[in-house]
């Protein structure tokens, strides 16, 4: 079948819904936004409309530069962790048997369901002192004494991770299952150990859907704000969670949305970088 | 603000709230008004229920008003929805009860219809600070209910129950502490200044507040939980995980006659005092109706039902009440309160959240 280049303006008819739901659902919005960050607060009250750099000056400051490089910290290594992980138990995953795979990818999905609320309420519950995991380990002996693992940066990570994690898998699956079985077999024949196989020439191979991965759970990441509030301590709330203060508690929406178009950008930036660097390694 | 006496609102039913909200400004009419009735915003959730069951029932009853209550978003996202619609000229409630931050900021932009006192002639019974007032004496608003934020302990940690807000300083307590995590709800300023400064006059000049924040953040070291959600603190100081902090002295009590091992106690310092006004919308156009309303809640016996069935605190005077002396211990107390510096919240917002952020975040 031969593709015709679109000649006349019906023959662009099926773009219309998603172009429209597109402009009502983020440019529309996220032009108010950008309008409102520029807007006049009045304190003690709401705000008015003008065009005023107060926001954002009050953004560049020691303090929120300290906040926006934690959260961008965190959405990196919740990243990478979940790639770390999520590479070699696909890999093992897409090697297994049919009925094993399913279990496993319908297992992973129901955490779909989850809300954010639940995962960080049975998180918090798991590392309590009173009815946490190290109850466990108290009675197995291996702990003296129960203690909290929460509030504390681990906690956060390894619930965020937990959240992003199925993600991660749904993503790498397709890739792995169509990699040809008979690349890490030559490897095998030429005497690579089964480590050395997957180092060398797995991961290679999927250079990009691993990249993919890391820019998806990083900005998937980058928007949490309820997890390191319920399992964090205030030096781990990331900068979603001041923004929510700001615009819930404090009426300022101004200065609310200058945050939120500042951390849009900056993801932007990052995301562009890592995808000018893949590049670049490619074109090598 | 409050997320108000219910210990199972979640972040959902807040959303699901504020969506309900959002849906009743876009459609408006589709509430076609009977001959008489008003829609009256409360808190969703525990507050709404216990309105719907055990108030609004009987003032139907005895004025032939229809009330149509409306379940309130916590925080200011109400504060931002009756505003934008009042500019619409739309009210998704005529009547709402309001913080007093969320009253001051609405005076800022006239949002509060003035009320008359002379159609209120209960009003005589609130004590003096429950009447909102505009700069220029106008009413913006009548007490509706009061509440108090108070020390509480777990029992089985805490076998004696501390006396004192110092408690929160004291080093035994490190790691064992939960407090609100906002400036503007925890008002643990007042408290500082209270305690430690002489009074919340201490708080009038920004050395007066510096000084305070400074003394605050030497009880970091004790807070393992700042906390904006309750569910999440109640649940801790039930279970004992989290044994100690500030809490809402009604939910408090309600869980310790349910069987928990949790006790508020009223520090000698005070407890914090709270409140909620009703506050009439200048979009409404059931002004009438709302006087009516608003005279009906301040009567003595109506706000001793509250303080009975809701466990609020009354707004009008001890003496006018027929409570006896054991309820009027169950929800309010002889101490002379501490009264939150609302003003501040409003003329000096930003410059408090700021400090206040920098304060346990950094």
């Amino acid at each position: 079948m031969r593709r015709e280049p679109p000649q006349r303006l019906a023959h662009y008819g099926p773009l219309f819904f998603p172009a429209g739901m597109l402009t009502v659902f983020f440019v529309v919005p996220f032009a108010t936004m950008i309008a409102v960050s520029f807007f006049q607060r009045q304190q003690g009250g709401f705000y008015t409309p003008a065009f005023v750099f107060d926001n954002y000056a009050r953004f560049l400051s020691l303090f929120f530069g300290k906040v926006l490089g934690f959260s961008l910290f965190l959405a990196v290594a919740v990243a990478v962790a979940c790639v770390v992980i999520g590479i070699p138990f696909t890999y093992l995953l897409s090697r297994s048997a049919r009925k094993i795979q399913i279990v496993w990818l319908v297992a992973l999905l129901s955490i779909l369901s989850l809300s954010e609320v639940m995962i960080g309420f049975a998180w918090s519950t798991l590392f309590s002192r009173t009815a946490g995991i190290t109850n466990l380990f108290v009675w197995l002996g291996l702990m003296a004494q129960a203690q909290a693992l929460t509030p504390s940066f681990g906690a956060v990570m390894t619930a965020m991770t937990y959240q992003a994690f199925p993600y991660t898998v749904l993503v790498l699956y397709p890739a792995l299952v169509r990699l040809d079985p008979t690349l890490t077999e030559a490897a095998r024949t030429l005497g690579a150990s089964p480590v050395k196989a997957f180092l060398t020439v797995v991961v290679p191979a999927l250079r990009n859907t691993i990249l993919a991965t890391l820019i998806m759970v990083f900005i998937f990441a980058l928007g949490s704000y309820l997890l390191p509030q319920l399992l964090g301590r205030p030096q781990h709330w990331t900068l979603s969670v001041l923004i929510t203060d700001q615009a819930i508690y404090q009426s300022n929406m101004p200065f609310a949305a200058a945050m939120a178009v500042f951390l849009v950008l900056v993801s932007l930036a990052l995301v562009g970088l890592a995808l000018y660097a893949g590049q670049q390694r490619q074109a090598k | 603000m409050r997320d108000i006496l219910n210990a199972k609102l979640g972040r959902r039913s807040v959303l699901g709230a504020g969506l309900a909200g959002a849906s009743m400004l876009a459609m408006p009419s589709v509430l076609r008004a009977q001959d008489k009735s008003l829609k009256v915003g409360v808190y969703g959730g525990f507050f709404k229920d216990s309105f719907d069951k055990n108030i609004f029932p009987d003032f139907t009853k005895a004025t032939g008003i229809a009330i149509e209550s409306v379940a309130e978003p916590t925080g200011e996202a109400w504060l931002v929805q009756l505003e934008q619609a009042a500019k619409a000229g739309a009210a998704p409630a005529d009547i709402s009860m309001m913080s007093q931050v969320a009253m001051l900021k609405g005076q800022s932009t006239n949002l509060w219809a003035p009320l008359d006192l002379g159609k209120i002639p209960n009003s005589k019974n609130l004590i003096e600070r429950f009447v909102n007032k505009y700069p220029d004496g106008k009413v913006a608003g009548i007490g509706a209910v009061s509440w108090y934020i108070t020390l509480v302990t777990n029992t089985q940690v805490y076998k004696e129950a501390p006396t004192s807000w110092a408690a929160l300083w004291d080093k035994a307590n490190a790691d064992k502490l939960g407090l609100l995590a906002l400036v503007s709800n925890s008002f643990l300023l007042e408290v500082t200044a209270k305690t430690f400064m002489g009074g919340t006059k201490a708080l009038d000049t920004e050395e007066g507040i510096v000084k305070a924040l400074e003394k605050l953040s030497e009880v970091k070291p004790n807070v393992r939980l700042w906390y904006r959600d309750e569910a999440q603190f109640e649940q801790a100081l039930k279970s004992g995980e989290i044994p100690m902090g500030q809490y809402y002295h009604d939910v408090t009590g309600l869980a310790a006659s349910q069987g928990s091992p949790v006790r508020s106690t009223f520090p000698k310092e005070g407890g914090i005092q709270d409140s909620g006004c009703w506050a009439l919308s200048r979009a409404s156009k059931k002004t009438e109706e709302a006087h009516t309303f608003i005279n009906y809640m301040c009567q003595p016996a109506i706000q001793a039902t509250l303080s009975r069935k809701v466990g609020t605190s009354p707004t009008v005077k001890r003496d006018l009440l027929d409570l006896t002396a054991e309820e009027f211990a169950s929800v309010s107390s002889d101490i002379d309160p501490i009264i939150p510096r609302y003003d501040l919240y409003q003329t000096k917002s930003d410059f408090l959240n700021q400090k206040w952020t920098e304060m346990i975040a950094g």
